[in-house]
């Protein structure tokens, strides 16, 4: 039975991945395409972690950290970077 | 591994995907981008914080021992979430990003 909600969990994960990628292609103004970006690199990571329970393998736990921490950094970089039109002032 | 664990692995995988999913369609759908600002800070951060509780339990029952890992990336999500929702907020009210009026 879990192996059926993992796989019906994966194709939730996938329809939320497409619909994102939609407001990233369409988003009229930048600010929405770094909110979907945002918001895909969340459900990239929880797809991740949906995968290696699937496997029952401990590999996928490190990259899903890492793709936490670089995808906030980024967030927050772009962020900076239309507010003050630089980075590293 | 016991059938009552594996219920809750599958009902926390369950409500998690569920709330993505309904992050995801706020941010498709929304007319504005202060309202799209909801979905993803708010319904998509409970929905990964409930797969990594289903994860949590599963490699706990697994492997006959307590395996709290996932607990930093819940950690993490739940206190980035709100500081990339407030700047991405503060960078729409600098820029003028228009908003919904009904009227028109």
């Amino acid at each position: 039975m879990l192996t059926a909600v993992i796989y019906l969990s994966m194709l939730m994960f996938g329809i939320s991945l497409l619909l994102n990628f939609f407001r990233l292609l369409r988003g009229p103004h930048a600010v929405d395409r770094i909110l979907a970006l945002d918001t895909l690199y969340i459900n990239g990571l929880a797809l991740l972690v949906v995968f290696g329970i699937l496997l029952s393998s401990r590999l996928f736990f490190e990259a899903a950290l890492l793709i936490a921490l670089f995808g906030f950094f980024s967030t927050v970089v772009l962020c900076k970077y239309l507010l003050r039109g630089d980075i590293i002032e | 591994m016991s059938v009552w664990v594996e219920y809750t692995v599958a009902f926390f995988l369950l409500v998690g995907s569920a709330f993505a999913l309904v992050g995801s369609i706020g941010l498709h759908r929304f007319p504005d981008f202060f309202m799209r600002l909801h979905g993803p800070a708010k319904a998509t951060t409970l929905g990964v914080g409930c797969v990594l509780i289903a994860s949590m339990l599963f490699f706990s029952s697994k492997d006959q021992g307590l395996h709290v890992h996932e607990l930093l990336i819940t950690l993490f999500l739940m206190l980035s979430a709100p500081v990339s929702a407030y700047m991405l907020a503060k960078a729409a009210v600098q820029q003028h990003v228009k908003t919904f009026n009904r009227k028109d």
